[in-house]
């Protein structure tokens, strides 16, 4: 019998939808395996101890990346408490306060935001930001953390506002009329009704917002002075720092393929795989969870 | 940076077949018109510029310009795929051995010297500082300017990336004073800075801050610091005679290899580059001649 491709052409879209689909579970699995390839061996020319010390000097074998790892965490940390307060109150404001006029307007603005290149904004940042911050604070440099962050949320602002302002669309609009009813002023209702009700979209903006600073490299590699230094007290935020990409970004050029410090380099890629992974697995359970029983009913 | 690395593909681009040539050949470069010159980053803009003029005025030679380190041109050397190495530092002397494994002598070439200036914002009262205060601010031990005669204010370091050979060069001869049992590194809290222009504008920009960089790449925005003899004589600011008459302490060779001693083109290429023409390109770029 001769075959008939053309008689059945769902079959046909149905396979391409599935091979694209089943090809980047394969793509992120072998970047994963290319990573560990090349990370893994790290611990052997440097054991665990050493990988986690506090010293990185990698020209003299000093792989110590606990301060690469803090310098990290700080600056996504700070980011998200700038891009978080900002990033809701817009996203509410366009959402539930805005005019329909406004709100096409700065959603596009807010898309404009996300469009810009982190480099021009590592640029703003060295020209006008740490000059300013220095004079501001009275501080010894504005090559700080602090400055990082601040710019790092400026870039996370708009996923977190898209996200949340998805978030906020999808909660039913009888919750809010509920609530207008039951004699709620329109602040209250956005506090206590909408807000609460969309607040697992909010967390997956939150989550997704620490994946995109975590992951920004440029912006934070003109501004944070990247001296790899352990933190001392309170103060760290504004001390500069030096974060694990800004790390791979500056060293990963000049390294010798397969040397320690390539192995070690790669290695760190490997830690921040796994972060951004855990992190994406963390928001899409907390997507699954989405609905509690009583809001379904409810909606 | 970037552009001269557009810029060095291009030549190889333009040139289809230069670099396949030396390959195959096994390279010899004596009757070549062919030059394939590799190696240091600190000296690809002088190699491209002296490749430059020198091709307009023969136009039947050509030389191809790429860096990648030190390291990477005096590899490919012994490996045969150049036929000069671009080096700032001295050859090792196990890279000198590989070489005679692969059959000839390395011969050395200084081509250009390099200094390295400290600098500190413009309004920083402090004019010179000896190479043993250096260390001792760059290591962390001295950390407000009052201790070096200056005002009461925290010290900002700043340094280069420590994948550049100049950070490399101010480690050995300036934090470790040339002692090669020294293990200090800089202070942990060091800014390191991707680009001369960052260092440039934060030394410019920041009353606390002190850094280092290139002679050819130092502006009018930030103030040179002078360089005090350990027998206390008089401070020496990095110049072109200072660095040549030996006065200037942190200064460098910058060295080509070739295959032995070079002869034809190769030869006439390495004599042109110490003529007056191209040693004055040598200052143009901020380096300082040799002559």
């Amino acid at each position: 019998m001769q075959p008939k491709p053309f008689r059945n052409p769902d079959g046909i879209i149905n396979a391409v939808i599935r091979i694209c689909g089943y090809s980047s579970i394969l793509f992120v699995t072998l970047i994963f395996l290319f990573l560990m390839g090349e990370g893994l061996p790290a611990l052997r020319v440097a054991s665990l101890k050493e990988l986690f010390g506090t010293t990185w000097y990698p020209n003299e074998a000093y792989y110590g990346i606990l301060p690469l790892i803090f310098g990290s965490v700080l600056v996504t940390m700070g980011a998200m408490l700038v891009a978080l307060p900002f990033g809701i109150a817009t996203a509410v404001f366009i959402s539930e306060v805005a005019p329909r006029w406004a709100k096409e307007f700065l959603k596009s603005l807010v898309e404009i935001l996300a469009g810009i290149p982190s480099v021009v904004l590592g640029f703003i940042g060295i020209l006008v930001v740490v000059p300013a911050l220095r004079r501001l604070f009275d501080l010894p440099t504005g090559l700080t953390g602090f400055t990082g962050a601040l710019l790092l949320g400026l870039i996370a602002i708009p996923t977190v506002v898209s996200i949340a302002e998805d978030a906020l669309n999808t909660v039913p609009v009888s919750y809010r009329h509920a609530s207008l009813a039951l004699g709620a002023t329109h602040w209250q209702t956005i506090w206590g009704v909408t807000v609460p009700a969309a607040r697992s979209g909010i967390l997956t903006a939150l989550m997704l917002g620490v994946g995109r600073a975590l992951g920004e490299t440029m912006a934070v590699m003109m501004v944070t002075g990247n001296a790899p230094v352990m933190p001392g007290g309170l103060d760290a935020l504004f001390q500069p720092v030096r974060t694990m990409t800004a790390t791979i970004a500056s060293e990963m050029g000049e390294v010798a393929s397969g040397s320690a410090h390539y192995q070690v380099l790669f290695f760190i890629g490997v830690l921040l795989f796994l972060v951004s992974l855990l992190i994406n697995v963390a928001a899409s359970t907390v997507i699954f969870q989405r609905r509690g029983r009583s809001e379904r009913v409810l909606s | 940076m970037r552009k001269i690395l557009v810029f060095a593909l291009l030549i190889l681009l333009l040139l289809p077949g230069c670099g396949a040539n030396a390959a195959e050949t096994g390279s010899t470069p004596e009757s070549s018109l062919y030059i394939q010159n590799k190696g240091s980053d600190t000296i690809v803009n002088l190699a491209l510029a002296w490749a430059e003029r020198y091709q307009n005025e023969h136009p039947e030679v050509r030389i191809s310009v790429t860096g990648g380190g030190s390291g990477t041109g005096i590899v490919s050397l012994i490996n045969g795929t150049v036929d000069i190495a671009n080096a700032s530092r001295a050859i090792k002397s196990e890279e000198m051995e590989n070489a005679r494994a692969a059959g000839f002598e390395p011969q050395e070439h200084v081509i250009a010297r390099d200094a390295i200036a400290v600098i500190v914002h413009p309004d920083n009262p402090v004019d010179s500082l000896s190479i043993a205060q250096l260390a001792r601010i760059f290591k962390g031990e001295i950390n407000n300017w009052s201790e070096v005669g200056g005002e009461d204010r925290l010290i900002v370091r700043v340094s280069r990336e420590s994948n550049s050979g100049t950070h490399v060069y101010f480690l050995e001869s300036v934090v470790r004073q040339g002692r090669a049992d020294d293990k200090s590194l800089f202070a942990a809290n060091t800014l390191l800075l991707p680009s001369s222009e960052g260092i440039i504008a934060e030394v410019s920009d920041n009353p606390n801050a002190i850094g280092y960089d290139g002679l050819g790449y130092v502006t009018e925005d930030v103030k040179m610091v002078a360089i005090t003899p350990p027998d206390g004589g008089e401070s020496v600011l990095p110049a072109i005679e200072t660095v040549n008459s030996g006065d200037y302490p942190i200064s460098r060779d910058l060295y080509m290899y070739t295959r032995g001693e070079p002869t034809g083109t190769l030869k006439a290429y390495l004599d042109w580059i110490l003529s007056d023409e191209a040693q004055q390109i040598v200052a143009d770029l901020g380096f300082v001649p040799v002559k």
